[in-house]
């Protein structure tokens, strides 16, 4: 498990300086932020379309101060596989960390491919997810990780039918020394986990999916941003979790969680994004459901 | 000491890459492609390309993103493929160019599905025609070695840094045997010195971000002045790929001094157009038969020669002209088709020649087509039938086949069989 972490322990060093074309309260934004302090300045980030694309701005002018390759939707991590296979060729990949980061319809749809790829070869790499549980940098369209029941501009009647993704199991299924799932909303439990992250350089990929609301896409007000997240945590809706070398641990957020009574009612979660106003009592019902099935199955990995 | 070695056209494309010092190699497999990576397993594995970095991924589409991204890194990279997989790596190929990457990509010609053909076939190299790519043939594969390296100094040279492609017939060349002079690696570092990028993820004081948004106009960024926009890019592109000719024209002449072999002049072939009055314009394996075809009608006293384009982009216009300024027959033998128009290289020599002083009468056939054969007797018999033809041009979207087995199939003796 990662060693905890206080506030002073964060670098002061900011690598993403201020006036990024991100939203207001963007919790992706908030999530790079903290990835890169942990990360440090001799990192080299691969880069799909997506939000961060955006926030690594436009021709001639960046707020991001480490270097990144813009790549095509669907090759992150093939991308940043060639990186690393350079560095090895250059005699430079001792001192230098890859970062891929792309938005769930990155990682978990179009992107499944190369990172599957990535992840089999044991390319020494950190894989970040940053899910926002839609397509939010071209409208808002579902993608694989978006919930049961959630409105999108391409559910907009019925709500998504499926369930999200489980894209950490995907990943466990190919043998990762070290997977993690973070929320933006807990920036000192994320930070902690990229350095995790970081010091298991040489074990192949390291692969971090983090939950990272987003306003305009979920539908709540700005300043709920960070309380959002929390609610994903606190309803148990959002397992906080590291699997190091095998063996899963809950997170501090989470760990009490195991015990369903210590979870927030779900709907609390639910209530404030105009995402889930359709949800009938049966829908809601398939939510809580979900949250007591991913439940049973951490149950039955973790020491309690 | 340098060696001659029997080698199959994929495997003569790997030698090139070992002379060539390459670093770092992504490749995916696919026939005719395959035994270029297969080659280059064995010698990374085997210790004798020190430092070189093969990454075995799981698509085209992710072999092309790595090499892309080792060349934003600063190795030299490689990576091989044939029609479907060409098809599938098409979105990261103008990506390249764009970021102008000097990446060497062979491509081991097939026809494009469907119907499935593994064999040879032109349709999927004239599909990337338009990505940004230098495209460079081979005949033999002794000039597969040899395009390949120069395709490594086009694409490095400071005033172009662009992607090239080395084109050559899956099973023609890619499967078949023959002696390649492979060079002491010492003489080749002599023509190809080690790469210096103009972009280097590394350079972490200076490098921030490859590939940005851009806008349709030029940004202001104050102290810095404008940035460029995407128009500007695009027109820097073209033009860094007009003036390719010339380092490529340039880069040929020095490979024939230190190897003492040429092509042409580097982006043109011929054969006995010293005297020609008709000529026959094609590339790669037609070509290579059409010599025969010139040979035999010549014996039948008809003065043909052949042009066999060497580089297809940038297209040679100037030098078109001026080769073909006193032929009265130009007979191109296209094995692809621009679907809807005709062969590819028929309608490009026409749009070259438009408005040049003398024109040619240019008759074009489809030939060849998901590895039909097609032989010397076949180019001969089509360049004799469009003598015969009272003017080519006055019909020029009628396209006509050579090869074609229409006879042996019921069907078609149906109403509206096609």
């Amino acid at each position: 498990m990662v060693k905890s972490v206080k506030i002073m322990d964060i670098p002061e060093e900011e690598m993403i300086l201020p006036g990024t074309r991100l939203c207001p309260s963007c919790a992706p934004q908030l999530a790079y932020r903290f990835i890169l302090k942990a990360l440090g300045p001799k990192t080299i980030v691969a880069v799909p379309a997506s939000c961060m694309t955006v926030v690594h701005g436009m021709q001639g002018a960046t707020p991001v101060k480490v270097p990144v390759l813009n790549t095509t939707f669907e090759t992150v991590a093939a991308s940043a596989s060639g990186i690393v296979a350079s560095l090895k060729n250059l005699g430079k990949d001792k001192e230098v960390t890859v970062l891929a980061i792309a938005g769930d319809g990155g990682t978990v749809d179009i992107g499944i491919q190369g990172l599957s790829g990535a992840a089999e070869r044991h390319t020494d790499m950190i894989f970040c997810c940053y899910d926002n549980e839609a397509y939010m940098n071209t409208g808002i369209q579902r993608s694989g990780s978006t919930p049961f029941g959630a409105i999108t501009t391409t559910t907009p009647i019925d709500g998504k039918l499926e369930h999200k993704k489980n894209m950490a199991m995907i990943m466990e299924a190919h043998g990762l020394s070290y997977i993690a799932t973070a929320c933006a909303s807990y920036p000192l439990d994320l930070y902690a986990k990229f350095v995790k992250a970081k010091e298991m350089k040489g074990e192949g990929l390291r692969y971090i999916h983090v939950l990272a609301p987003c306003p305009p896409g979920w539908g709540f007000d700005n300043k709920l941003a960070i309380e959002i997240g929390r609610l994903a945590v606190k309803t148990g809706f959002w397992p906080m979790f590291e699997i190091i070398r095998g063996k899963m641990e809950l997170s501090k957020e989470s760990r009490r969680l195991i015990d369903p009574t210590k979870r927030k009612p779900l709907e609390e979660y639910l209530q404030p994004q105009r995402r889930f106003r359709k949800l009938s009592p049966e829908q809601k019902q398939e939510l809580e459901n979900y949250v007591a099935d991913t439940w049973n199955t951490i149950a039955k990995r973790v020491d309690v | 000491m340098p060696s001659i070695k029997l080698l199959k056209g994929n495997h003569a494309a790997a030698y090139a890459c070992k002379s060539a010092r390459v670093g770092m190699v992504a490749a995916y497999p696919i026939t005719p492609q395959s035994p270029v990576v297969e080659k280059i397993s064995e010698f990374v594995e085997a210790g004798e390309l020190p430092g070189t970095e093969f990454v075995k991924v799981e698509s085209e589409q992710s072999a092309i993103a790595a090499v892309i991204a080792a060349s934003a890194t600063g190795s030299r990279v490689f990576t091989a493929s044939s029609a479907n997989g060409l098809a599938y790596m098409h979105e990261l190929l103008p990506w390249a160019a764009g970021t102008r990457l000097p990446v060497v990509l062979c491509i081991a010609s097939r026809a494009l599905a469907a119907p499935w053909s593994v064999w040879t076939d032109h349709a999927d190299v004239f599909a990337t025609r338009d990505c940004g790519w230098i495209t460079m043939f081979a005949e033999n594969n002794q000039e597969i070695y040899d395009t390949v390296l120069t395709a490594y100094r086009v694409a490095e040279d400071p005033n172009v840094y662009l992607p090239a492609f080395c084109a050559y017939d899956g099973y023609i060349l890619s499967h078949t045997l023959m002696p390649v002079q492979v060079e002491d690696i010492e003489k080749v570092d002599q023509f190809l010195p080690p790469l210096k990028h103009h972009i280097n993820l590394t350079d972490f004081e200076h490098v921030k971000g490859v590939g940005p948004v851009t806008l349709p106009d030029p940004p202001d960024r104050g102290e810095y002045g404008y940035a460029p926009g995407y128009f500007e890019f695009r027109f820097s592109m073209q033009r860094s790929l007009e003036h390719s000719l010339s380092v490529i024209k340039q880069a040929h002449k020095e490979f024939s001094e230190i190897f003492g072999r040429s092509y042409g002049n580097g982006v043109y072939k011929t054969y006995k157009m010293e005297d020609a009055e008709v000529a026959i314009f094609a590339v790669m394996s037609v070509a290579a038969e059409s010599r025969l075809a010139v040979d035999f009608l010549r014996e039948k006293g008809i003065k043909v020669g052949l042009v066999s384009l060497k580089v297809f982009r940038p297209f040679p216009s100037e030098d078109l002209r001026e080769i073909f300024k006193d032929i009265s027959n130009v007979v191109v033998f296209d094995r692809e088709i621009g679907y809807g128009w005709e062969g590819v290289l028929s309608y490009e020599l026409k749009a070259a020649l438009y408005k040049s002083s003398t024109q040619p009468d240019i008759k074009g056939y489809i030939v060849g087509l998901g590895g039909r054969d097609i032989t010397y007797q076949q180019i001969a018999k089509g360049v004799q039938t469009a003598l015969t033809m009272e003017s080519v041009n006055e019909n020029p979207i009628q396209t006509d086949f050579i090869g074609l087995q229409l006879d042996k199939l019921q069907f078609l003796k149906r109403e509206g069989g096609y």
